[in-house]
């Protein structure tokens, strides 16, 4: 039976993902986003093929030289290729925005719909406690945890995550107050479901559209939390090539030798402007209008 | 494979202070088992509260409610469940629109552990009229009545002995009504159910039910049988009211839902 509807259900399943990635393909500006993200990520899986130098190796016989004569965009102030630099940080980027997200979906999700269901006190509780982490300035909270347990690339995910949970928090909870009258929960209630049982399989999936954009739209302010705290040398540590610490040490260099923080700092813009775009492009394509009609 | 409903003295207040609404003031009425008992009355009358209460959706209630002599509170959720089903009034908002039909139902087989599950589901879907392969649409893929049968199989597969129908037709249009309707009578006469039915409609009281209760503002002002409504013989004004106006209005239009 289950290989009957594995069959079944899974080319559903791909037509509906095609079906998205087709429809942000018709518009240029989220296009332009997947684009992007494609590139990152093809960057980030090829690193080793694409880079033209060793991230790592110096050659001090070879400092601050510009753009061209091998170094597509430039050397830094130990001689290392920006371009490979660069090529090697879109690995580090993606792996923060993927474990920030990976953390911070299910927390956000799971106190979201619970307290949105369950509603009462402990709905008051959960909410209280949400109010608190985002009255804090997220780079100021990341920066006292940063602080607090020293800097590395880890520790500035986790700090990442403690401020990103809230606002997705807030909208799964919204938007479980909005279902949680509907009949189709009162029937599961009278089937004998438990509370977990139904915030799991009924209310989530309906929460799950809409945090999925949150946390698209959510990616652009990680990178640039990510960026912020490598640049004030609390997120990764010198020789590994993160773009925002790679801006922190070219800053001495930057009257003179323009091409070391500008590429980093391109980067930056590019991805954030591009995680914008598709999580805009994203709301669009998983409107619960535009699904039912296609 | 039915059970009796005894109502004594059911009452409810939403709210508290000064703004509380006691919407049943004083409800009692009795169900023989496999009876087809109808509660109809205007808008906002407390037709469906009576139903949440008995379904425990909504649990402050005072009074007594018993299914076959046992308080609906003492029943274990289990037993409660396998013992009574809701059919909702409108079937777009009674079927969750990101499970396919086979999450619907299979849901309650997993719920109490029941075993044989494939055969159950098929069951339940011819049970209903429909076609074994509609288990893997999606609500939006079915019509109206088509989902109205969705959530009636939802409601049998657990293989309850008494349904409360909450306006299960009033969403539908007036051929797919009378369909629903006389799927219902059938599944009624081959397992014997025992129905609650809410409506406002006296022609589909008069096309399914043995007995009725008119209400009013929370209150049964008279329990009648089907039969009375024919040749009015309500004495309560309200209730002969509703059956006169009821009256007037099929002469007008041809008795449809009956057909």
């Amino acid at each position: 039976m289950s290989a009957r509807t594995q069959t079944l259900t899974a080319p559903a399943w791909l037509g509906t993902l095609s079906r998205i990635a087709l429809f942000l393909l018709r518009s240029p500006t989220s296009a332009f986003g997947l684009l992007v993200l494609a590139l990152l990520i093809v960057s980030a899986l090829f690193a080793p093929l694409i880079a033209t130098h060793d991230p790592y190796v110096q050659n001090l016989a070879n400092t601050l030289k510009a753009p061209g004569n091998g170094h597509l965009f430039g050397t830094d102030e130990l001689g290392r290729d920006i371009f490979s630099r660069l090529i090697f940080g879109a690995r580090i980027t993606l792996s923060i925005i993927f474990l920030v997200s990976i953390i911070v979906g299910p927390i956000g999700l799971g106190i979201g719909a619970t307290s949105g269901y369950l509603g009462g006190k402990v709905d008051m509780v959960m909410m209280r406690i949400t109010d608190i982490f985002l009255s804090f300035p997220s780079l100021i909270l990341s920066l006292a945890f940063v602080a607090a347990l020293g800097p590395s690339l880890n520790n500035a995910i986790i700090a990442i995550a403690l401020t990103a949970w809230p606002p997705i928090a807030r909208l799964a909870r919204a938007e479980a107050m909005t279902v949680r009258s509907a009949d189709y929960i009162a029937a599961a209630r009278l089937q004998g479901a438990s509370a977990t049982r139904i915030i799991v399989k009924s209310i989530m999936p309906m929460c799950l559209p809409s945090v999925l954009i949150r946390l698209t739209l959510n990616m652009a302010t990680v990178i640039l939390t990510a960026a912020g705290l490598g640049f004030l040398g609390l997120g990764a540590q010198p020789p590994l090539p993160e773009w925002g610490a790679m801006i922190a040490t070219g800053r001495r260099y930057m009257l003179d030798n323009w091409w070391l923080v500008t590429f980093p700092g391109l980067a930056i813009l590019c991805v954030s402007l591009a995680f914008n775009l598709l999580g805009d492009g994203l709301r669009d394509a998983l409107d619960p209008k535009q699904m039912n009609r296609r | 494979m039915s059970v009796s409903v005894d109502v004594r003295n059911l009452s409810i207040t939403f709210g508290a202070g000064p703004t509380a609404v006691k919407v049943l003031p004083d409800v009692s009425f009795s169900v023989k088992p496999g009876e087809c008992f109808g509660l109809v009355g205007e808008s906002g009358s407390g037709k469906s509260t009576v139903l949440r209460c008995l379904s425990m959706l909504t649990d402050f209630w005072q009074g007594d409610i018993l299914l076959d002599g046992q308080s609906v509170r003492q029943l274990p959720l289990i037993a409660r469940c396998r013992m009574l089903q809701m059919v909702f009034q409108d079937p777009y908002g009674s079927l969750h629109p990101r499970q396919s039909v086979r999450t619907v139902l299979h849901e309650p087989l997993a719920i109490h552990g029941l075993d044989d599950r494939e055969a159950r589901m098929r069951r339940a879907l011819t049970d209903v009229g429909l076609p074994v392969s509609f288990l893997d649409r999606f609500p939006h893929q079915l019509s109206g009545g088509q989902r109205q049968r969705i959530a009636i199989a939802r409601a049998l597969i657990l293989e309850p002995s008494l349904l409360l129908l909450d306006e299960p037709t009033s969403a539908l249009d007036v051929s797919v009504q009378a369909e629903i309707l006389n799927l219902l009578q059938r599944l009624r006469e081959e397992r014997g159910f025992t129905y609650l039915l809410v409506t406002h409609d006296l022609a589909v009281v008069d096309h399914m039910c043995d007995r009725f209760a008119v209400m009013q503002r929370g209150e049964v002002t008279e329990i009648l049988p089907r039969e009375a409504i024919a040749d009015n013989h309500a004495s309560h004004p309200y209730a002969r009211e509703l059956i006169a106006a009821s009256l007037a209005y099929e002469g007008v239009r041809p008795a449809t839902a009956r057909a």
